[in-house]
C-alpha cells in the first residue's frame, strides 16, 4: 500500500469526494459561457486580428517590413521563437518528468500546463515559418522531399534542420500525450452529457473509452512509456535550439554551456507562464482546493532553482570569456553589460537572477499576488535574455563599418502581439470546452492525499477493509 | 428471437474494498467479465490475473524501426544519392545524424505505441461503448459478472457473494444483440431522434 508522508500537505483540500471532483471540473464545461470568459475571448480575438493585419502585411510585402538589416539579420523573430519554445517546455516537464519522479502534485496542473505547451509551440513554430518569407514553399526547404533540382536534399548536418525535426516531433508527441490524458475525462463528460451535441462530440472525442480494467492497464503503461519518451525529448528540443547558436562562430554564441543553460532557462520561463495562467484559471474557476498553496510553493521553488542555474550560467559565460583570452569574446561580453544595449542586459539580470531569489522568503513564495507579479517579471526577463544573446552579439560585426543599432518597427511589435493573440485565444477556448484539470488522475491521488477527510466521508464496513488499509486509531 | 447478454454488476465506492472483493470473488471460482473504474486502480490487473501490458514492447519495436528509417534516410540522401562536402566533413558523418535519428525514434515509438493501444483496445471516434453503469466514469467502481459464463451459480448466490464482499448495490444489466454490435450510424440517428436518454445503447 501507499505510504503517505505525514509532513506533506494534502494534495486536494476541502474534503472533496470523487463526485465533487467530477462536478467541480465538468461544471464550467457544461455551463453556458459566462461574461468574463466572453470578454477575455473577445479581447484576445481583437489582439489576434490587430496583429493579424500586420502579419498579413508583412507576408504580402516581405520581411523587409521588419527592422532587420545587413548586420542584425536575426532579431525579434528568433527571439520570439526561442522564447515561446522555452515556455512550451513546462507542460511536458510537469507531466513527464514529474510522473517519472512520482511527484503526485503534478496531477492537478498537468492538463493546463500541457495545453499551454502545445499552444506555445504553435506560437513558436510560427516564427521560423513566417521568416522564410515565402512560407508556402517552406516544405521544400525544411523537409526531405524529392524536388526538381535532381533531388537536392536538405542538409542533415545543420542544426536548423535538426530543429525542424525536434520541434515537429515535440509538438506531435506532446499533442498525443495530452490527448491520451484527455480521453478518460472526455468519457466522464460524455456519460454526464445532457445535450445531444455534447454527448455526440465528447463521445467521439472519448474514442469510446469505457474505463475497463484492461484498458486502464494498457493506458497506464502507455502513459509511462510516453513520459519516458518525452523526458529526453523535452531536453533534446531546447538543446537543439541552443545548437542553432552554439555551432556558429559568433562571439557570445559559440559556447559549450548553451544546452544545459537553455534547458534550465526553458523550464524557468515555462513554470513562470504556467503560474501566470494557472493563478488566473484557479481564480476564475474556483479551483483553490485543487491548485493549493502547496502547488504554488513547489512551482516557485522550481523557479528559484532554475533561475539560479540560469544566473550561474550568465556568470560562467563572463568568466569563460575572460579566461579564454579571446579578445572578440571578451569584447562581446563587456559590450553586453556596458554597450548600447546595457538596458536590455540589466533588465535580464534583474528579472531573471535577482527577482526569483525573493522566493527564498516563505512569505513571498506563498503569496499569490507576489507569485503572479514575479511570474510575469520572469517571462519579461527571459524575453530579454534571448534578445541580449541574439541582438547584442550580432550588432557589433567583425567590421566596425557595419556596426549598427537595431530598432524594431511596428511590424516587429505587432507580429509579436499576433502570437499573444493566438496563444490566448487558443488557451481560452481550451479553458471553456475542455476539462482544465485531469479528473481521473486527481481522483487517483485523492485517497492517498487526503485520507482523513476521505475516510470521514465514506463509511466502509470494517469487515471488508483489507488489513493493510485499516485506519489505526 | 434476440439472444440477450445478462450481466450482474456490483457497485463499489472504495478501491481498497474493490481490490479485496475482486480477490474474494475470484477465490470462489467465479469468472469476472470486467471491472470498470473511474481512474486507474493499481494492482487491479494483478487481482484480476491479467498479464502485464506488452505496450512497452510495441514501443521498443516501433522505436528501433524509427531509428533504422532515420539512419537509412540520412545515409542514402547525403551519402549515396547526392554526396556534398559540408564543412569539410565526411559525406556520412554519423555524429551529425544523431539528433534527427533520436527525434525519429521518439516519433515512431510514440505514434506506433499509441496506435497499437487504440487498435488493441478498439478505441476509435465512431465507437459506441457498452456502458454497464454510467457512474463508472464518475465515482463508482463496477464489477461485471457474466451470468451465462458462471451458470453453475444462481443469480441469488452471485448477488450474495457480491454483497458479502462489500458491494453497495447489486444490479442486473442486459444487452441485446444490437447493443453488442451497435452501429455508430444507428446510435447517432437514435440520439438525435429520441434524445440523450433513449439512444440505441441507453446509458441508464
Amino acid at each position: 500500500m501507499q505510504i503517505v508522508s505525514q509532513v506533506r500537505e494534502p494534495l486536494v483540500t476541502g474534503g472533496k469526494t470523487y463526485k465533487d471532483i467530477t462536478e467541480d471540473i465538468c461544471k464550467p464545461v457544461e455551463a453556458k459561457p459566462n461574461k468574463s470568459w466572453l470578454v477575455a475571448v473577445t479581447a484576445s480575438i481583437i489582439t489576434l486580428a490587430a496583429g493579424g493585419y500586420f502579419m498579413g502585411d508583412m507576408l504580402w510585402n516581405g520581411i523587409g517590413k521588419w527592422g532587420l538589416n545587413k548586420t542584425v539579420q536575426w532579431a525579434w523573430d528568433i527571439t520570439n521563437f526561442v522564447w515561446w519554445v522555452g515556455i512550451g517546455h513546462a507542460g511536458t516537464l510537469i507531466s513527464a518528468v514529474l510522473l517519472l519522479f512520482r511527484q503526485k502534485w503534478r496531477t492537478s496542473i498537468n492538463r493546463a500546463a500541457e495545453a499551454m505547451t502545445i499552444f506555445a509551440v504553435i506560437c513558436a513554430a510560427l516564427w521560423p515559418v513566417v521568416h522564410m518569407g515565402r512560407p508556402w514553399l517552406g516544405a521544400y526547404w525544411a523537409l526531405p522531399l524529392p524536388n526538381t533540382f535532381g533531388s537536392l536534399w536538405v542538409n542533415f548536418n545543420s542544426p536548423l534542420l535538426w530543429d525542424v525535426f525536434a520541434i515537429s516531433t515535440y509538438f506531435s508527441v506532446s499533442l498525443v500525450f495530452w490527448f491520451i490524458g484527455l480521453i478518460p475525462d472526455f468519457a466522464t463528460i460524455r456519460d454526464r452529457a445532457k445535450t445531444k451535441v455534447s454527448r455526440l462530440v465528447y463521445g467521439m472525442l472519448s474514442f469510446g473509452f469505457d474505463g475497463s480494467a484492461k484498458t486502464w492497464m494498457h493506458y497506464e503503461s502507455v502513459s509511462l512509456i510516453l513520459a519516458g519518451l518525452s523526458t529526453p525529448l523535452v531536453l533534446s528540443v531546447h538543446t537543439i535550439v541552443s545548437f542553432d547558436f552554439a555551432t556558429s562562430v559568433i562571439p557570445g554564441w559559440h559556447t559549450t554551456i548553451f544546452p544545459p543553460y537553455f534547458v534550465a532557462g526553458a523550464i524557468f520561463s515555462g513554470f513562470a507562464m504556467v503560474l501566470t495562467l494557472m493563478l488566473i484559471t484557479r481564480y476564475v474557476y474556483n479551483l483553490q482546493h485543487y491548485i493549493t498553496l502547496e502547488h504554488i510553493e513547489l512551482m516557485n521553488i522550481i523557479i528559484t532553482v532554475t533561475g539560479s542555474i540560469v544566473g550561474i550560467a550568465y556568470i560562467t559565460e563572463f568568466f569563460i570569456a575572460w579566461y579564454s583570452g579571446v579578445p572578440y569574446e571578451q569584447y562581446a561580453f563587456i559590450n553586453r553589460m556596458t554597450g548600447p544595449y546595457w538596458w536590455a542586459y540589466w533588465s535580464m539580470m534583474t528579472c531573471n537572477v535577482i527577482s526569483p531569489q525573493l522566493f527564498y522568503i516563505k512569505k513571498i513564495r506563498t503569496n499569490i499576488m507576489m507569485t503572479f507579479i514575479l511570474s510575469v517579471i520572469v517571462n519579461i526577463g527571459m524575453w530579454f535574455e534571448r534578445f541580449v544573446i541574439i541582438v547584442t552579439s550580432l550588432h557589433r560585426d567583425y567590421l566596425p563599418s557595419s556596426w549598427v543599432y537595431f530598432s524594431p518597427t511596428i511590424h516587429d511589435i505587432m507580429c509579436y502581439v499576433f502570437s499573444f493573440g493566438l496563444f490566448f485565444t487558443l488557451f481560452f477556448m481550451f479553458a471553456k470546452f475542455f476539462p482544465v484539470i485531469n479528473m481521473a488522475e486527481v481522483k487517483a491521488v485523492l485517497k492517498d492525499s487526503d485520507s482523513k477527510v476521505y475516510k470521514g466521508r465514506v463509511t466502509i464496513p470494517n469487515n471488508v477493509v483489507p488489513d493493510e488499509d485499516k485506519v489505526l486509531t | 428471437m434476440e439472444k440477450n447478454k445478462h450481466f450482474i454488476t456490483g457497485v463499489f465506492s472504495d478501491h481498497s474494498v474493490l481490490l479485496s472483493a475482486v480477490k474474494k470473488i475470484r477465490e470462489k471460482n467465479i469468472k469476472i467479465h470486467e471491472v470498470f473504474t473511474p481512474y486507474p486502480v493499481h494492482h487491479l490487473e494483478d487481482a484480476l490475473g491479467y498479464k502485464r501490458s506488452w505496450m512497452p514492447k510495441a514501443a521498443f519495436l516501433f522505436g528501433i524501426t524509427g531509428t533504422t528509417c532515420a539512419i537509412l534516410m540520412q545515409v542514402l540522401m547525403l551519402g549515396v544519392d547526392w554526396p556534398m562536402i559540408i564543412g569539410g566533413k565526411p559525406f556520412i558523418s554519423i555524429p551529425d545524424f544523431v539528433p534527427v535519428s533520436f527525434e525519429m525514434t521518439v516519433l515512431f515509438a510514440a505514434f506506433g505505441m499509441v496506435g497499437t493501444f487504440f487498435f488493441v483496445r478498439d478505441l476509435k471516434p465512431y465507437k459506441v461503448p457498452r456502458v454497464f453503469d454510467r457512474r463508472s466514469t464518475d465515482d463508482k467502481h463496477i464489477v461485471a459478472i457474466d451470468l451465462v459464463a458462471n451458470n453453475e451459480k444462481t443469480q441469488d448466490e452471485l448477488t450474495s457473494i457480491l454483497q458479502e464482499s462489500g458491494a453497495e448495490e447489486v444490479n442486473t444489466r442486459n444487452f441485446t444483440d444490437s447493443d453488442n454490435e451497435a452501429s455508430f450510424v444507428k446510435y447517432v440517428v437514435d440520439l438525435f431522434s429520441n434524445g440523450v436518454t433513449s439512444s440505441s445503447r441507453s446509458l441508464s
